[in-house]
C-alpha cells in the first residue's frame, strides 16, 4: 500500500520524483537516469516495481517490434511503454508480448496452420485450415482490451513473485476472426459438454513440464463475443500475439486468449491441469468477477474477468507545469464489457471530483478515451487522481485489494505535480 | 554436462534470445548451481523477483520449479540454491 498522508502526497512518489529530477540535473550520465526510469511505475503515482525489476528493465525490439520494455527475453514477456496508451488503439508492433514456456512457436505459414477440434463432448472431431474458417464461417470484428492476469503485478506491496509487470501488461485492438461458438456448432456440442479446453503451440523446453492449456466454461466459450482472431487492427496478427490466430475472450484477462491456437477440446469433466487447478487462481470470492462454476474444487477459484481500471497517460510525478497553462488530464479506463460509466478526476487528493468528458466509444470492451482540463491558477503542489466507474457501478478502489498471485490491481494513481 | 545443454538450448533458441546472454548472475557460492535455472527460462527472471524474497520466500520458488515445472534440479541442490539467491538476490535484511 501507498504510504500517503492525508494530503495525499505519496512520500515514496515524491521522493521518486524529487531524486529522478536531481539524477538528471546533476552527475548521473543521462543515460544511467533515463534507466533508471524506465518501467518505474512511481513516477505514474502507484507503488514502485521491485528494484531488482527497474533494474533489469531495458528496452528491446523483437523482429517486427517496436522497441518495448523487456520484463525477460526467455520465455519473451515485454511490456507496451504508456506513451502508446494515448491513444485508444494499441499499435500491433508495440501491442505487449507474454509467454509462459520458452519453447514458443517458430513463425509458421499461414497455409501450413490448422485447427483441431474434438473432445468427449463433441459431436465429432474436425480440423480447419484458416482457408477454410475464413470462407465457411461469418466473420466478425470488435474492439477488446487484452489485459494479462498479472498486469501491475509488480506494484504490489508486498511483492508477489512472478512476472513483474507495470502498467503495460495490455493493449486494445479491433478483432477480427469467426465465432468460436459457429466452429464448436459445426463440430457438435453434446448436452454433457462442460467446459471447452485450449491449447496454443507453445511448448515447454522439457517435456515433463505441463503444456500451457485453459478451458472456459460452455457458456462463455459459446458467448457472441469469444472469436478465433486472425486479424489485428486491420493486419494479419504479429508472430509474437499469436499468428495465424489466437482467441478472443473479451472481458476475461489474457490467460485465456491462447495464441497460436492449434487444438479445442470439447469436454465433459474439469480440465484440472497445472495452469487450470494451481496457477492462475485467486482466494475464493475476493472479487466481485463472475464465478468458473465447474472449477471450485479447492479454497481458490480461478481469476476470470476483468476489473475495472483506468490509466492516466498525461502526467508524470514530478511534473512542473507553469502556472496559466492548463493542467490536462487525460487516459483510458476500461473494465469487462459492462462499458465505462464515467471517470471522475480529483487534483485535490480526493477532497473534489470532477466528472471527466469520455471519448468516443468503440464498445463495450474497449479502452474509453477520457479527458479533464482544468485551470491552474494558484502555484503549489497539486495531488491528480482519477477514478473509473463501470456501468455496473463498480470503482477502482483506493488501497490494494492484495492476494498471492498479485492480481486486479485497480488502485487509484495518485500522481504529484507542481504548478510553477 | 548442463553446461552444454543449456549453451545448445539457447543457440537453438536463436538470435534474439542471444540478448539473455548479457543477463549475469553475481559471483557468490552456489552460482553454478543457480545456472541451472537456464535450462527453461533467461536469469533476469532472477533478477526481476529482487529484493523482496527472504530464504523460505527463494525455496519456495526453487520447490515450485521442481515440483511444478519438472526442473530437473537434483533435491540436494535446493538448499544452495535457495542460499545463494537469497544472500545475493533475497530481502535485504531489516535495519
Amino acid at each position: 500500500m501507498e504510504n500517503s498522508d492525508r494530503r495525499g502526497v505519496s512520500r515514496r512518489n515524491f521522493l521518486a520524483g524529487v531524486a529522478g529530477a536531481g539524477a538528471l540535473a546533476t552527475l548521473a550520465p543521462a543515460s544511467r537516469a533515463l534507466a533508471a526510469q524506465l518501467g518505474s511505475t512511481g513516477v505514474l503515482g502507484l507503488a514502485e516495481i521491485p528494484d531488482g525489476a527497474l533494474a533489469e528493465a531495458v528496452m528491446y525490439a523483437l523482429p517486427g517490434k517496436v522497441p518495448l520494455i523487456k520484463k525477460t527475453y526467455r520465455p519473451p514477456n515485454f511490456e507496451t511503454p504508456v506513451e502508446y496508451f494515448r491513444t485508444p488503439i494499441t499499435p500491433n508492433k508495440a501491442f505487449f508480448v507474454r509467454y509462459h514456456l520458452a519453447g514458443i512457436p517458430q513463425p509458421v505459414k499461414a497455409a501450413d496452420w490448422s485447427l483441431a477440434v474434438d473432445g468427449d463432448a463433441a459431436g465429432g472431431a474436425a480440423k480447419f485450415t484458416l482457408a477454410q474458417l475464413k470462407k465457411e464461417f461469418k466473420q466478425v470484428e470488435l474492439t477488446a482490451v487484452c489485459q494479462c492476469s498479472g498486469n501491475r503485478r509488480g506494484l504490489f506491496e508486498p511483492h508477489v513473485p512472478g512476472v513483474e509487470w507495470g502498467v503495460g501488461a495490455m493493449g486494445n485492438a479491433v478483432w477480427r476472426g469467426v465465432r468460436l461458438k459457429d466452429v464448436l456448432a459445426k463440430v457438435g456440442v453434446k448436452s454433457g459438454a462442460l467446459e471447452v479446453v485450449l491449447d496454443g503451440a507453445d511448448t515447454a523446453p522439457l517435456a515433463k513440464t505441463p503444456d500451457f492449456v485453459k478451458s472456459l466454461p460452455v457458456d462463455v466459450a459459446m458467448g457472441d463475443d469469444v472469436l478465433i482472431a486472425f486479424e489485428m487492427n486491420g493486419q494479419p496478427l504479429p508472430h509474437w500475439n499469436g499468428f495465424p490466430a489466437r482467441l478472443v475472450v473479451p472481458g476475461w484477462t489474457g490467460t485465456y486468449w491462447i495464441k497460436q491456437l492449434a487444438h479445442v477440446r470439447i469436454s465433459s469433466t474439469p480440465e484440472k491441469n497445472f495452469w487450470m487447478s494451481t496457477a492462475y487462481r485467486q482466494p475464493r470470492g475476493l472479487f466481485k468477477t463472475p464465478t468458473f462454476a465447474s472449477q471450485l474444487y479447492s479454497p481458490n477459484e480461478p481469476i476470470t474477468a476483468m476489473v475495472v481500471n483506468s490509466l492516466i497517460t498525461s502526467l508524470r510525478t514530478g511534473q512542473k507545469i507553469p502556472r496559466g497553462k492548463p493542467l490536462e488530464v487525460r487516459g483510458v479506463a476500461w473494465d469487462r464489457g459492462n462499458g465505462i460509466a464515467k471517470v471522475e478526476v480529483s487534483a485535490d487528493a480526493g477532497s473534489n471530483w470532477t466528472e471527466a468528458k469520455l471519448g468516443r466509444n468503440l464498445g463495450r470492451y474497449s479502452f474509453r478515451e477520457f479527458s479533464l482540463v482544468m485551470p491552474t491558477r494558484a502555484d503549489g503542489g497539486r495531488v491528480v487522481m482519477a477514478r473509473a466507474t463501470s456501468g455496473s457501478g463498480e470503482t477502482q478502489v483506493e488501497s490494494l485489494i492484495h492476494n498471492p498471485a498479485g492480481y486486479h490491481h485497480n488502485v487509484i494513481q495518485r500522481i504529484y505535480v507542481e504548478i510553477v | 554436462m548442463r553446461t552444454i545443454v543449456a549453451a545448445v538450448l539457447l543457440l537453438a533458441a536463436g538470435g534474439v534470445f542471444a540478448q539473455e546472454s548479457k543477463v549475469m548472475l553475481k559471483e557468490g557460492p552456489g552460482k553454478d548451481k543457480a545456472m541451472q535455472c537456464m535450462a527453461c527460462h533467461s536469469l533476469d527472471y532472477i533478477h526481476m523477483n529482487s529484493r523482496f524474497l527472504d530464504k523460505a520466500g527463494w525455496t519456495a520458488s526453487v520447490n515450485k520449479m521442481i515440483n511444478a515445472f519438472s526442473a530437473p534440479i537434483p533435491k540436494e541442490d535446493v538448499e544452495a540454491i535457495a542460499s545463494y539467491l537469497a544472500q545475493n538476490y533475497g530481502k535485504p535484511p531489516a535495519k
